[in-house]
């Protein structure tokens, strides 16, 4: 007896500018089945998603491979409107909601009820009237499906977290044709307690026929509340498994493991290092999308420490909140002197260096040649490459020693331009990204913090950055604090790694520990303390 | 949520409303040292509120569909004073002459409507200084169409209103044949006070139309798109076409305010009414307790009220004071358009903390 699944896609492939994103792809759906997305960042979840919504990045990209299948039938979206009208609806990880409406108001978002008056025949159907006590009673009806506790009439800027992704949900039930449902990472947000209703929610609607894309890095939801899931790994499907059939273990497996060839190099096994060279106690940091929320650690002297973890997780912000970038809270020590936060010409005059994952951004000065580039933030911290005239009264900047230091950087890092004083815009994002080491290197630092430094460019580049930093480190003691969501390439340079979660370190590892161990710490799912850890959670969401 | 302790209140309710509460107090100071009766001030406050008001009310529409103040009214205004320049040589009187005037004007505030609304969606998260300066832009063509093609391309036959040298309007028109039109076309006479029933109405029914049409959907969906543009377009509602008529509707009711405005007046100066009357009509708003976001009709009355009381209290006041109408005259232009920049500082500082706070459960303590 075969019946046509709810959603088919077949051999699904993606190719972004030469860069295979997704490869073969396939899998069905069927009516009331909640299918469980995972893999770590990168690994196509987002892409495929953008596929079935017909997202116009796809179409402007050149299209894609394979088939998408609705009921059995073949279906191209040009748009997420599109899409929607099919009976599709997405649950967006940030919150897609009017802040001063209420959750009324924001369940029925262009799609109120309304009452005829005399005035439509002559502007148009947009001057009916709103019919309220109707809107209210398609909301209640809303949240009862959906079985979360959830005040029709209150506005979102005074909702819980919770509280407002319900609402989303609720806007996508509305919806009367609606089959199928993909939730991005909604309980990302939420406490413990929430995420609980929203699962036991999501239970119900499958039960009454909605199919459901779950996509979460927390592999226990995944576990409970997936009839089966679909493991992605650089664009491919590792595997498809029914969940009762396999463990949150083989999962993280399945999502980080890869050959290790660079991690098997050659490593000095008794590398010895001195005193904790930077201490931090309770640190925060707001930065968007990257919040820290209490990490405490030491970086001994002479160290390569690693910080790892997926992305969002709050890995990028210890860095930046450091550096004084966004900000901060919480003790952080250089040495025995304290470092006073959220002050950026402190933190580099104190010897630190940063080596920002926003290389365009923070990092370059585009405009402006290379040399001026590599000496900026030397001759703004320290005086170097200036010159004093009348006593300090008239300073001066020493072209000659910048031209002969930057001449120096430019060789020892092998940056290919014409010259010192081509302009930084005109390099490659490898060069660029060199130009930025120097940049760091030139400040002579005690501690250099290096964040994503072989994002967005190419392997033989990404090997010399590699090797930049470790000669770097064995030649001048530099300690060095590198953060990257390239778990091997940690693995290949680090001393210690450790591993980010929802804005605390869930653990240190050392490089050699087995892949799986650093997958369940990047999933937060580790057995120990996290019973502590979730009752934080709580302690902290109901501030 | 934590609970507000009544101080907190306090505080909140007097820093919310900290700029009407400023011009209280100033009319409070300066209304016995002008030495006005109370007659004459009710009389003035009567007859401005509904000179001012209807221009004022026109300013709420965009500000719900998140566009802030609509410097561009003024293009309105100047379709207002086409309308009325024609009628006058047409020698059309009374009511009638003021609806063909305002059946003149509203094409042309309409197309100018469009044109400042499809300027406007290409200057989002601009739309204030776009506006104003859009307003000069639009002065230009105004300045061009009055100085030379009335008389050129458009005949005028009465003499009056052309300048000696055949073409080009003259600096000032006589609208005596229009003058109180609406005013007192229901005559009502209370003691010895003139009420300008006929505007009132038009004003109640222009307040009556704001209170339907928030209900609207079209209403709906300007709120929206006043809150978040880009929530609002991926919920599938028109942003720019929204944007466009929110602005047409403020443009055409800003026409309307200006026939209005000049119909109590009594004489139209062609080359200066419309400048001021976005500036005078923006400050009234803000002084009423309006900000860039937020604006309801009590704020209009109330600033309107306040606005012209210091209008006409302060020079008689700084005479008193320090024997010269003019230092009265000084500090009350020098507090209005001090009070349209402390809006507007306010309200960037408003929205920076309320970002911050939105932030304040991500941040630790310390």
């Amino acid at each position: 007896m075969e019946t046509t699944p709810l959603l088919r896609m077949e051999h699904i492939g993606k190719e972004y500018f030469g860069n295979r994103v997704l490869a073969d792809v396939s899998f069905t759906l069927e009516k009331g089945q909640i299918l469980g997305l995972v893999g770590e960042n990168g690994a196509g979840k987002s892409t495929l998603m953008n596929i079935l919504f017909g997202m116009p990045v796809i179409g402007q990209t050149g299209g894609f491979e394979g088939k998408v299948l609705l009921d059995g039938k073949e279906v191209v979206f040009a748009d997420p409107l599109d899409a929607l009208d099919a009976g599709i609806g997405y649950v967006h990880q940030e919150f897609s909601l009017i802040p001063g409406f209420s959750a009324t108001e924001n369940i029925l978002l262009n799609r109120e009820s309304t009452k005829y008056n005399f005035l439509v025949e002559v502007f148009g159907d947009r001057l009916e009237t709103l019919d309220r006590p109707h809107m209210r009673e398609r909301a209640e009806k809303a949240i009862t499906t959906l079985g979360v506790d959830l005040d029709p009439e209150m506005i979102v800027t005074e909702m819980p977290v919770g509280h407002r992704q319900f609402t989303e949900i609720a806007r996508e039930i509305d919806r009367e044709n609606m089959k199928l449902l993909v939730l991005d990472e909604p309980t990302a947000v939420l406490a413990e307690s929430e995420a609980q209703v929203l699962l036991q929610g999501m239970k119900k609607l499958a039960a009454q026929g909605i199919s459901m894309i779950f996509i979460s890095h927390r592999l226990q939801e995944i576990m409970d509340v997936c009839d089966k899931i679909l493991v992605l790994r650089d664009g491919r499907v590792i595997q498809e498994a029914k969940t009762h059939e396999t463990s949150v273990r083989q999962i993280a497996g399945w999502m980080v493991g890869r050959k290790m060839e660079e991690a098997a190099e050659a490593r000095p096994a008794d590398r010895i290092f001195g005193e904790p060279l930077l201490k931090v106690e309770h640190l925060w940091v707001d930065m968007p999308g990257e919040t820290v929320r209490d990490v405490s650690f030491d970086v001994r002297q002479g160290e390569i420490f690693g910080i790892g973890g997926l992305a969002g997780q709050g890995k990028l912000g210890i860095g930046n909140g450091i550096m004084g970038l966004f900000p901060a809270g919480g003790k952080v020590f250089l040495g025995e002197a304290p470092i006073y936060l959220n002050d950026p010409r402190f933190s580099l005059s104190a010897g630190m260096a940063f080596v920002s994952e926003d290389r365009r951004g923070v990092g370059l000065l585009l405009e402006e040649p290379i040399e001026w580039n590599i000496v900026f933030t030397a001759m703004q911290t320290q005086d170097a490459y200036i010159r004093s005239l009348l006593g300090g009264l008239v300073k001066w900047r020493d072209d000659k020693a910048i031209a002969a230091a930057s001449k120096e950087y430019i060789d020892a890092l092998e940056i290919k331009c014409t010259s010192g004083r081509q302009r930084a815009v005109e390099l490659s994002g490898g060069n660029q990204q060199k130009v930025c080491l120097a940049k760091a290197f030139a400040v002579k630092p005690k501690l250099l913090f290096v964040a994503e430094p072989t994002r967005g460019i190419d392997v033989g580049a990404k090997r010399l950055v590699l090797d930049t930093l470790r000669r770097t480190n064995r030649e001048f003691g530099t300690t060095i604090v590198m953060t990257s969501s390239e778990l091997e390439e940690l693995r290949s340079i680090c001393d210690r790694i450790a591993i980010v979660d929802e804005g605390r370190i869930s653990g240190i590892l050392p490089p050699t520990a087995p892949v799986e161990e650093f997958g369940l710490l990047m999933l937060g799912t580790t057995g120990n303390g996290n019973g502590e850890n979730e009752a934080d959670r709580m302690v902290y969401h109901n501030e | 949520m934590k609970a507000y302790t009544t101080k907190e209140k306090i505080q909140h309710l007097l820093i919310s409303n900290a700029v009407p509460i400023i011009f209280i107090l100033m009319s409070a100071i300066a209304i016995p040292l002008s030495g006005f009766s109370p007659t004459y001030l009710v009389q003035e406050m009567l007859i401005r509120l509904a000179r001012n008001s209807f221009l004022v009310l026109s300013l709420i529409i965009p500000i719900l569909a998140g566009m802030g103040l609509n410097f561009g009214m003024v293009l309105g205004a100047m379709a207002g004073q086409v309308g009325l320049i024609l009628v006058s040589d047409w020698a059309v009187v009374g009511i009638r002459g003021l609806l063909l005037a305002a059946m003149i004007a509203t094409p042309i505030a309409i197309a100018l409507g469009y044109v400042c609304g499809a300027v406007l969606n290409r200057a989002k998260g601009r739309e204030m200084v776009t506006s104003y300066i859009l307003g000069f832009f639009v002065n230009g063509l105004y300045q061009l169409a009055v100085l030379y093609a009335f008389g050129k391309v458009i005949p005028i036959s009465n003499s009056e209103l052309v300048l000696s040298r055949g073409f080009g309007i003259r600096n000032a028109i006589n609208l005596a044949g229009m003058r109180h039109a609406l005013d007192y076309l229901v005559p009502l006479k209370i003691g010895n006070l003139n009420v300008p029933v006929g505007t009132y109405l038009t004003i109640g029914l222009f307040c009556l139309f704001i209170v339907w049409f928030r209900r609207t959907k079209l209403g709906q969906d300007m709120r929206a798109i006043g809150q978040d543009m880009h929530v609002a377009g991926a919920a599938g509602i028109p942003v720019e076409k929204t944007r466009i008529i929110a602005i047409i509707i403020s443009t055409v009711l800003a026409c309307y305010g200006q026939i209005i405005f000049l119909q109590n007046i009594g004489t139209l100066n062609t080359y200066n009414s419309h400048d001021q009357a976005g500036m005078f009509a923006i400050a009234a708003l803000l002084i009423g307790g309006a900000t860039v976001s937020k604006a309801t009709i009590p704020n209009v009355f109330l600033g309107v009220i306040l606005f012209h009381m210091m209008f006409v209290v302060s020079p008689m006041a700084g005479k008193q004071l320090m024997g010269q109408a003019q230092i009265g005259e000084y500090f009350r232009v020098f507090i209005s358009y001090g009070i349209i920049a402390i809006s507007l500082a306010l309200h960037a500082w408003k929205r920076q903390k309320d970002r911050e706070r939105a932030r304040r459960s991500l941040r630790g303590e310390a």
